[in-house]
């Protein structure tokens, strides 16, 4: 019986998560329009789909890992998890794509352009079309900024990441020969070590705000870098949030040396989000 | 059957929700198919509505109906409804259907997410329609949201980004599964290149959807920023350009060109052969061309902006690459004819869509070979000769494949014959309505008519004329397809498993109607 089970391909009843998720997209999509245009109520109605986002989120996921716990995915499912966060990623690639294009086509193109033309001598002569830049018009009304330094916190921000790539490795380690407390320890240190990224990322920012005159506003240098650093900074929370599960799951007891794709994806999330950062170390902070 | 009687217990004890709960929880590959079309038909619809009203006041030059912001409003929408509600989840709709029954598989890889990538679609198509009432009305700059017009518009344009955004989630997450369950979940002996054209087509297509949607993402995202964070992108006095967000945006927008016409491709290809009594002409390569025509249209996307100002040796790059798409494109049409050639041929109506597809598609491809020059293009930029040339591809080629495979594929949905008279009219009325609509576009172009404005010369009268003529003509006899596809529903002859006589495939060995689970256990294709 319970072979004949596992032989089919599993599918599942129907499901009200996926309505609810769609909820909760349209309410915190009116909520966001609302509080960007300073509409009274806006943050609750934003707060509130965020909350159903939540508890879809917490309801989905739950069903999903108590379906794996039970022995419902047989080989050919485990193998369209595979698939699909492959491709998951490879999306992800593309929409850090779009911002790294933007970086090329400004650095590269947009902007020595600016310094090339008479009509922009004529209008910004003192301009000086390099990068970084907060562009012709900002810095003639007197936008000053410093740009931010590489061999401070992203040089340390690095090294973390890298770290937390190598422990989230040795955490899998464990995990393949059934070393339950290597397969813990390892990702409690991956978390710790993601953690202080982002305390390192958040008092960055706080810096360059504060201090550097760097803000979103300060052309298309400060653009760039912020977009750029801060989608990096949203993924490794995500990738933390993932990981923090992966911990509380292996704490109690889930996955196990060959059934365990749920730790695979979020660690290959993590490598991602890791080479994203090396990118950004190089192209972003060091390179200016 | 009896086979998915069994499976149905062993799954489990729960009462299936009826009623409206049924389509809001099913995670049933063919509910969900079913509510991608009829959610396409009802968009077509509302956005052809739209289509008249900006015919009706082009009937006559100077002002009669609307306000100029109204009259734009209408073009934009049209554009962003007909895309994004209307073309692509019709073929997601198939995909839907179609997929699994081509493969062999027992549903799609993950039916909840395909539950959730159709219930996100109404959200979009809320959001876009709900912003005609708020105040400035709806987003008025044409679909493509050039910045900086876009920048300076109102309430709408912040919704129309998340709008923006939530189709793509759910174009990625649909795409993600439909390469999964391509790649995964094929019937055992079903290698890649035995695979029917259309899976092979969506295959591609999928992979598009998913590079591309997440580019799109970004740039409306960066206009976000722009239009509220203070950034500037698009904005060259930060240092920014303008011309940046034509690069990102053409960069999604021309592969999603070929996300509207592939699986076309694919639907075409299956039902020549079928009407033809042969097997495909050339099969390996309509794979070959696909996988070209998919990997090219990454290299061609500035010939929508010759009109910029870019170097010349970018355009004289974007000019070449866009006519060597002309290539893999022409082996298609080839072997489609040869296909055809010395067949055993019949004209039903899925025939007869699928021949006028081979055609006005071909004429639209010659016209987009046209506007690859950049120097003609320079000149016939933002005329109505781009308006013909588009509706060319995407009415008479992409449109037209969706009633081509909903007349090839309704019987086995619906176990019914639909009635053959009626398609017929329905097929010579829109071949005929679509080509009054948009033959004299040409003309008007050429002649220097710019696109999206509501007043005109005096001299472009007559063909406007005949075009809003045309309109009406196309636009209510897709009433009479409504009509058609409700009474196959309700009654009609009693159709065979096959259906066709010169059809093959798997699809065709399971009952019709198509039991509610096929392929709990996978067949063998040798």
């Amino acid at each position: 019986m319970s072979l004949a089970q596992t032989e089919k391909y599993f599918l599942p009843q129907p499901s009200l998560w996926p309505i609810i998720g769609s909820v909760a997209l349209l309410t915190m999509a009116i909520g966001g329009v609302m509080v960007i245009h300073h509409m009274n109520h806006g943050w609750w109605v934003l707060l509130a789909g965020v909350a159903v986002l939540f508890f879809m989120l917490f309801g989905w996921f739950g069903e999903v890992i108590r379906d794996s716990e039970a022995g419902r995915f047989n080989k050919q499912v485990d193998s369209s998890y595979r698939w699909s966060m492959s491709w998951f990623i490879f999306s992800e690639v593309m929409f850090f794509g779009a911002f790294f294009g933007a970086l090329f086509y400004t650095r590269v193109l947009s902007v020595p352009w600016l310094g090339e033309s008479d009509t922009m001598q004529q209008l910004w002569p003192t301009f000086k079309a390099a990068w970084p830049t907060a562009g012709p018009g900002l810095t003639a009304d007197g936008l000053k900024f410093t740009p931010m330094e590489a061999w401070g916190i992203p040089a340390i921000n690095t090294l973390l990441l890298l770290s937390s790539g190598v422990t989230v490795t040795w955490a899998h380690w464990g995990l393949k020969k059934n070393n339950r407390a290597q397969l813990i320890l390892g990702l409690g240190m991956t978390v710790a070590l993601g953690i202080a990224f982002l305390f390192l990322q958040g008092y960055e920012y706080h810096h360059a705000y504060t201090e550097m005159g760097l803000t979103l506003g300060a052309g298309v240098y400060g653009a760039t870098f912020f977009l750029l650093t801060g989608f990096h900074g949203f993924h490794v929370l995500v990738g933390t949030t993932m990981l923090i599960v992966m911990l509380l799951r292996s704490m109690a007891g889930h996955f196990t040396a060959d059934h365990h794709f749920a730790f695979e994806a979020a660690s290959w999330y993590w490598h991602f989000v890791d080479v994203v950062w090396v990118l950004l170390f190089i192209l972003v902070y060091w390179l200016i | 059957m009896s086979d998915a009687a069994h499976a149905h217990d062993a799954h489990g004890h729960h009462a299936q929700p009826t009623g409206i709960m049924r389509w809001l929880t099913t995670t049933n590959h063919k509910d969900i198919g079913s509510l991608y079309l009829w959610f396409s038909f009802f968009m077509l619809f509302v956005a052809g509505s739209m289509a008249l009203l900006i015919r009706s006041e082009l009937f006559e030059p100077g002002m009669q109906l609307m306000r100029p912001d109204f009259f734009n409003e209408l073009t934009t929408m049209h554009g962003l409804l007909m895309i994004f509600t209307v073309i692509m989840p019709a073929f997601t709709g198939f995909a839907n259907w179609q997929v699994p029954l081509m493969i062999g598989a027992p549903d799609m890889a993950f039916p909840r997410m395909n539950n959730w990538s159709f219930w996100l679609l109404p959200v979009a198509a809320i959001m876009l329609l709900g912003s005609f009432w708020l105040p400035g009305g709806a987003v008025a700059g044409g679909w493509t949201m050039y910045p900086p017009l876009f920048i300076q518009g109102g309430v709408s344009y912040d919704l129309t980004i998340l709008s923006v955004h939530i189709m793509g989630l759910s174009s990625i997450m649909g795409s993600i599964n439909i390469i999964t369950t391509i790649l995964n979940m094929r019937a055992p002996g079903l290698a890649l290149m035995k695979m029917p054209m259309f899976v092979w087509t969506w295959l591609i297509t999928a992979y598009l959807l998913i590079a591309t949607m997440p580019v799109l993402a970004g740039a409306v995202t960066m206009l976000l920023t722009d239009r509220n964070f203070g950034t500037h992108f698009f904005n060259a006095a930060g240092g920014g350009d303008p011309v940046m967000f034509q690069h990102i945006f053409w960069f999604f927008g021309h592969p999603e060109v070929y996300i509207l016409i592939l699986p076309a491709f694919g639907i075409i290809s299956q039902i020549i052969p079928t009407f033809s009594r042969k097997p495909l002409f050339g099969y390996a390569s309509m794979v070959y061309a696909t996988a070209s025509i998919a990997i090219l249209s990454f290299t061609v996307w500035a010939h929508h902006m010759f009109a910029v100002g870019m170097p010349v040796a970018a355009q004289l790059f974007f000019m070449f690459s866009t006519m060597l798409i002309a290539v893999p494109t022409g082996v298609k049409v080839f072997n489609w004819v040869a296909t055809m050639w010395k067949g055993s041929m019949t004209f039903e109506t899925p025939m007869l869509f699928a021949i006028a597809f081979v055609c006005l598609f071909t004429i639209g491809g010659f016209s987009g070979l046209v506007l690859a020059l950049a120097p003609v293009d320079i000149q016939l930029q933002d005329t109505y000769y781009v308006v013909a040339h588009f509706h060319y591809v995407l009415v008479s080629g992409a449109l037209f494949s969706i009633f081509a495979g909903i007349y090839y594929w309704l019987p086995k949905w619906t176990g019914h014959m639909y009635n053959e008279a009626l398609g017929k009219t329905h097929f010579w009325l829109s071949v005929i309505g679509m080509n009054t609509i948009f033959f004299p576009m040409h003309f008007l172009g050429l002649a220097g008519m710019p696109r999206r404005i509501p007043d005109y010369a005096l001299q472009f009268t007559g063909f406007n004329q005949i075009a809003t003529v045309g309109a009406f003509i196309f636009g209510f006899s897709q009433l009479l397809f409504l009509v058609l596809v409700l009474k196959t529903i309700k009654s009609g002859a009693k159709a065979t498993d096959q259906v066709w006589e010169g059809a093959e495939g798997l699809e065709w060995t399971v009952p019709s109607p198509a039991p509610y689970h096929t392929f709990e256990t996978a067949p063998v294709v040798k």
